[in-house]
C-alpha cells in the first residue's frame, strides 16, 4: 500500500472510531487559545489532575456499570458515606491514616455487596436499586456526621489527594523523579505496543507500516513527556496522578483481555446469548456491583482528602458526571458498546471545559447550560456518524 | 392515497417492473442488473440462496434505498417510481412484510392495524368505533375470528402474521410483498396463510413472495424468478410441468442438487447422552407439565432426531438439559459417557460436554452488536484464556480458522455478526459451539430460515461433527430432513415421547401418526 494511502486509511478509520479523541483536542485547543494558554499552564495541568480524579475513577467503574447495561445513581452518595467512614475513624476517633482508608474501602465493599445482592439475586432493575441506594447512602452520611462536617485530617491522609512526589532524585528546577516515571511509563508502552504488533505479526495478522507505527509512538511520547514536564516543572507528580494511572491501566486490561471482562460485554450485548453462552450472569452482575462499591470508596478517599473533610453534601451530582463521561466517550445507552479510554476523555473533555470556563470567569450558571449541551451534542454526533458509517457499509 | 392514482389502467402491462437494477455497496456488488417484472394479480415467487441478494432488490422496491443510491429504474403501472422512504412507496401501495414481525405487543390488534395511520375524528382524536370496525372487517379478510380489541402478545406467530397482513390490506396494498412470511410458521399456520394469499389474489392484490420453502412455492406461485450472486438467472413459469423444485434449486445454486443430503455411512459407538425420566414444569404456570417423564439416548457418530409438532416440548425438552435453561420443579437424570451430570448452570452442562444450538439465533444465539470472532469464541472463552486473560491473539487465529473451514461468507472475523445473512450467522453459531469440543451437540432447528445449498452444507458440516465420534440431537419440523439425516427419530407429542422409530423402517406418515398421538390413548 501507498504511504499516502496507509495514512488516509489511518485518518479515516481513527476518525470513525475514536471521532471523541479529535473532539477532544479540537476542545483543548479552543481553550488553550481562549486562555492564552493558562490552560496548559503547568500549575493548572495540575490542578486539572487533582480537581476531577474522582470523576475519572468513578467513570471507570460506571462504564462497566452501563456496558453490563445497568446503571448507577448511587455513586455520589457512596463517596460521601466513604469519606465520613474514613472521617470517623480518622478524625473523630484518632486511629492511623492507614486504618480510615482501610475502612473506606470496607464500607464500599459492603455497599456493592448489598446493591449487587438486588440487582443480581433479586433481579430488581439497577435504576431502582441504585435510586433508593441514593437515598440511603445520603442518609447515612448525615447520620453518620450528625449532620456536620468533620475536619480536619491529619497530614499523611491529606497527601492522597493533595500530595505530591517532588525531590525525591532532586529538583534542578525540574522534578527529576516525575520525570524519570513518566519516561519509564513512555518506554514500557513503547515495548509493550512493538510486543503487540510482533504477536500480531506472528499470527499473520495486519499490522501499520513500520514508519507509521513508529511515528504513532513518538507522537504518544511527546506529548506525554510534554505533559510530564508540565508537571515537573510545577509541583511534582500528583500522587492521586499514580492511583489514577494504576487504575486506568489495570481496568483497560480487565475489560479488553480478561474472561470477566468478555463476559460484561456480552451480557449487556444479549443477556439472553450470554445466558446460553455458559456465562453466569448473576455472579458477573454482582461483581459489576460490588467493583463500583469498591471504586467509589477510592473517590470518596481522594474527595475527602483533597477537601481535608468529609461533608454531608459531598459527592452530589457525581453520579451524573460519571455517567455522562461514560456516554461522551461512546458507550451506548442499551449496554454492550464502550471503552474505559472512551470514558477517560468523555471524563477530560468534561474537565477542560469546566476548568477552561472557570478560567475565563464564566458563571457557574453559563457552565452547566455548556456542558447539557455538550454531553447531547456528543452523543448526538456520535449516533450520526454511526448511521453515516452504517449507510456505507450495511 | 388520492383519487388520481388509485384507479391505473386494469389488466394491461406488468405491475411492475425493475430493470437494470445494480446496487452497490463498499466492495460489493449486491445486486447486478437485475430485471423484474411482475404481473397484475400473480403471486410471484423469488428464489435464492443467502445473500443472492433477495431481500437487497425488495429494499430498493420498497424504498429503504433510497432512489439515487442505486442504478436502473422501476416502473409501477406504467410510471416510473422514485422511491425515498417506505411512505413514499406504500403511498403507491406497495407494502413489504418483513420477516421479523414489527407488532407491538401490548397494544391491541386494531390498534397494531391503524399504527401510523389512524382513523380519526376532530383532528387528533382517535374514532374508536371507525377503528375496530374497520379491523374487524379485515381480519375477517385474512380469516381472523379474534376481537380487533384483543392484545397482539396473546397471539400466536402465524396469527400475528396475519395480522401483518391486515395492516397491508389497510393501506389499500397493490403489491404486496412477503419475506420468508412461513419461516416461523408450522403446516397447518403455513397452509392457513397461502390459503389468505390465494383469495387476496381473487381480490386482485398481486404479491411477491420471498421463500426458501420449494414445496410452497410450487404449491402457490404462478411465476418464480430465480436470483443468483446478485444476478437475475430465469424466471419459471410455475404452469410448465419442466418447473419443477428439482428445477428451481438448479437454478439457485447453478448445479444440480441430485441428492439433498449428503451420504452418511453410520459407525455407531457407545452412548454418550442417556436422558432418564426427564420431568419439566412450566416456568409460570405451576402443576403444568412441559416434558413428562421423556428417556431417550444418544450414541457417538449417530445422529438422532426429535419430531414432534409446536408445542410438544421440544426446544423446552432441550433447554432444560442445557442448563436449567428452561422450566422449574426440573427432575430426571441427565448422563453422560454412563456418568450422571449435573446440568443445573449451562456452564455445567458445558463442562459435561453438551452444546446447545438455539432455534432463535437472534435473540438466544448470537451477540449480533459483537464481530464474528468474539461469538466464536463466547462459549469457549476458558479454552482460548490462563488464568482469566483471554489470548486474543489465539482467538483471531481461531476465529479465522472455523471461518474458513464452516465456510462462513463474511469480509472478514471483525465484521458485526447481525450484518450477516441468516446461513452465514448459523454457522457462527456453529463454529461457537463446535470451538467448545462437545461430546454431544443438540441442534435445534438448525436449518430455519436458511437456503438449500446452504442447508446442505449445514447437513456435510453434521456428518463431519458425527464422523470425529460426537453424538448428534437433531429438532426439527421438517419430517424430510429428519429422514434424510436421522439414524433414528423420537416423536414427541404433548411432552411425552411418543414413538422410537429405527430411520429405516420410518416414513412421514408413520411420525406424524406418532407426532399426534393424544395422552392415555
Amino acid at each position: 500500500m501507498t504511504t499516502i494511502g496507509n495514512l488516509k486509511d489511518l485518518i479515516t478509520q481513527n476518525v470513525r472510531s475514536s471521532g471523541i479523541a479529535f473532539a477532544f483536542v479540537v476542545i483543548v485547543g479552543m481553550f488553550a487559545f481562549m486562555t492564552d494558554g493558562r490552560l496548559l499552564s503547568p500549575g493548572n495541568l495540575s490542578n486539572l489532575v487533582l480537581q476531577y480524579s474522582y470523576i475519572l475513577i468513578l467513570a471507570i467503574g460506571m462504564l462497566i456499570v452501563i456496558v453490563g447495561g445497568h446503571i448507577d445513581l448511587s455513586v455520589g452518595s457512596v463517596v460521601a458515606l466513604t469519606g465520613a467512614i474514613a472521617a470517623v475513624v480518622v478524625v473523630r476517633e484518632g486511629f492511623p491514616w492507614w486504618v480510615g482508608v482501610l475502612a473506606a474501602v470496607a464500607t464500599g465493599l459492603l455497599i456493592g455487596v448489598w446493591q449487587g445482592f438486588w440487582v443480581a439475586y433479586v433481579g430488581i432493575p439497577a435504576f431502582i436499586v441504585t435510586l433508593a441506594g441514593m437515598l440511603l447512602f445520603r442518609g447515612l452520611t448525615l447520620l453518620v456526621l450528625d449532620n456536620m462536617s468533620l475536619s480536619p485530617f491529619p497530614g499523611e491522609y491529606g497527601q492522597i489527594g493533595r500530595g505530591f512526589l517532588n525531590g525525591l532524585l532532586g529538583g534542578y528546577g525540574y522534578d527529576t523523579l516525575t520525570l524519570l516515571i513518566f519516561g519509564i511509563a513512555v518506554a514500557g508502552y513503547a515495548v509493550a505496543s512493538y510486543r503487540n504488533r510482533r504477536a500480531k505479526l506472528s499470527y499473520n495478522q495486519d499490522v501499520e507500516a513500520i514508519w507509521l507505527f513508529a511515528a504513532k509512538i513518538v507522537l504518544v511520547a511527546a506529548v506525554v513527556m510534554w505533559f510530564a514536564w508540565q508537571l515537573a516543572t510545577s509541583r511534582g507528580l500528583p500522587i492521586v496522578l499514580i492511583v489514577l494511572a494504576a487504575l486506568i491501566i489495570a481496568y483497560t486490561m480487565i475489560t479488553k483481555h480478561s474472561i470477566f471482562g468478555r463476559h460484561v460485554y456480552a451480557i449487556g450485548g444479549n443477556l439472553a446469548a450470554a445466558q446460553l453462552s455458559g456465562v453466569r450472569v448473576k455472579r458477573v452482575n454482582f461483581l459489576i456491583f460490588l467493583n463500583m462499591g469498591f471504586l467509589a470508596s477510592i473517590a470518596g478517599i481522594v474527595f475527602s482528602s483533597r477537601s481535608n473533610a468529609a461533608q454531608p453534601g459531598a459527592g452530589e451530582m457525581f453520579e451524573l458526571d460519571a455517567i455522562a463521561a461514560c456516554f461522551i466517550g461512546g458507550a451506548a445507552v442499551t449496554g454492550g458498546i464502550g471503552t474505559i479510554p472512551g470514558a477517560m476523555i468523555g471524563g477530560l473533555i468534561m474537565a477542560v471545559m469546566s476548568n477552561g470556563m472557570s478560567l475565563l470567569g464564566v458563571d457557574q450558571s453559563v457552565q452547566q447550560v455548556v456542558k447539557g449541551l455538550v454531553l447531547l451534542l456528543a452523543v448526538g454526533f456520535d449516533i450520526w456518524n454511526k448511521k453515516r458509517a452504517g449507510a456505507r457499509t450495511a | 392515497m388520492s383519487e388520481s392514482t388509485a384507479s391505473p389502467a386494469e389488466g394491461d402491462g406488468p405491475i411492475l417492473e425493475m430493470r437494470g437494477i445494480t446496487k452497490t455497496f463498499p466492495g460489493v456488488k449486491a445486486l447486478s442488473d437485475v430485471n423484474l417484472s411482475v404481473d397484475r394479480g400473480e403471486i410471484h415467487a423469488i428464489c435464492g440462496e443467502n445473500g443472492a441478494g433477495k431481500s437487497t432488490l425488495m429494499k430498493v422496491l420498497s424504498g429503504v434505498y433510497p432512489h439515487g443510491t442505486y442504478e436502473g429504474e422501476i416502473v409501477l403501472d406504467g410510471a416510473p417510481a422514485s422511491f425515498r422512504t417506505i411512505n413514499d412507496s406504500e403511498a403507491r401501495g406497495v407494502v413489504i412484510i418483513h420477516q421479523e414481525l414489527a407488532l407491538v405487543p401490548y397494544l391491541s390488534i386494531a390498534e397494531n392495524i391503524f399504527l401510523g395511520n389512524e382513523r380519526r375524528r376532530a383532528g387528533e382524536f382517535i374514532d374508536w368505533n371507525r377503528t375496530n370496525t374497520a379491523a374487524a372487517e379485515l381480519l375477517a379478510r385474512v380469516g381472523l375470528t379474534e376481537s380487533p380489541t384483543t392484545p397482539v402478545s396473546t397471539l400466536g406467530v402465524g396469527k400475528q402474521q396475519l395480522v401483518e397482513i391486515a395492516k397491508a390490506l389497510s393501506k389499500e396494498v397493490r403489491l404486496l410483498i412477503l419475506d420468508e412470511p412461513t419461516a416461523a410458521l408450522n403446516d397447518q399456520d403455513s397452509e392457513h396463510l397461502l390459503d389468505i394469499l390465494r383469495r387476496l389474489r381473487e381480490e386482485g392484490v398481486t404479491c411477491i413472495i420471498i421463500s426458501h420453502k420449494l414445496g410452497e412455492i410450487a404449491a402457490i406461485a404462478d411465476r418464480t424468478t430465480i436470483i443468483r450472486d446478485g444476478r437475475t438467472i430465469e424466471t419459471l413459469d410455475m404452469a410448465e410441468p419442466e418447473s419443477t423444485q428439482d428445477r428451481i434449486i438448479r437454478g439457485m445454486v447453478g448445479r444440480s442438487l441430485d441428492n439433498r443430503f449428503p451420504d452418511r455411512t453410520p459407525v455407531i459407538g457407545e452412548e454418550v447422552l442417556r436422558i432418564e425420566d426427564w420431568t419439566v414444569h412450566h416456568p409460570t404456570q405451576p402443576g403444568r407439565v412441559m416434558v413428562d417423564k421423556a428417556n431417550l439416548n444418544v450414541r457417538a457418530g449417530e445422529v438422532v432426531g426429535i419430531a414432534g409438532l409446536m408445542g410438544a416440548g421440544r426446544t423446552e425438552l432441550a433447554m432444560s438439559v442445557f442448563g436449567h435453561s428452561y422450566g422449574r420443579d426440573i427432575s430426571g437424570r441427565v448422563l453422560v459417557h454412563g456418568r450422571e451430570v449435573s446440568v443445573k448452570h449451562v456452564s455445567n452442562a458445558i463442562d459435561a460436554g453438551i452444546a446447545y444450538v438455539s432455534e432463535d439465533r437472534k435473540q438466544l444465539g448470537l451477540n449480533l452488536i459483537e464481530d464474528v470472532r468474539r461469538n466464536t469464541s463466547a462459549a469457549g472463552l476458558p479454552k482460548l484464556s490462563r488464568a482469566g486473560w483471554v489470548n486474543e491473539h489465539e482467538e483471531l487465529r481461531v476465529a479465522e480458522e472455523y471461518r474458513e473451514s464452516m465456510g462462513t461468507r463474511t469480509p472478514n472475523v471483525l465484521v458485526p455478526v447481525g450484518k450477516l445473512s441468516g446461513g452465514n450467522q448459523q454457522k457462527v453459531a456453529l463454529s461457537k459451539w463446535i470451538y467448545t469440543d462437545p461430546e454431544v451437540l443438540i441442534l435445534d432447528e438448525p436449518t430455519r430460515g436458511i437456503d438449500v445449498g446452504a442447508k446442505y452444507e449445514i447437513y456435510t458440516l453434521i456428518n463431519k461433527m458425527v464422523a470425529d465420534g460426537k453424538a448428534v440431537l437433531v429438532i426439527s419440523s421438517e419430517l424430510p430432513e429428519l429422514l434424510g439425516i436421522c439414524d433414528r427419530i423420537y416423536t414427541l407429542a404433548a411432552g411425552r415421547i411418543t414413538g422410537e422409530v429405527d430411520v429405516a423402517s420410518a416414513t412421514q406418515e408413520g411420525l406424524m401418526s406418532l407426532m399426534t398421538q393424544e395422552a392415555d390413548a
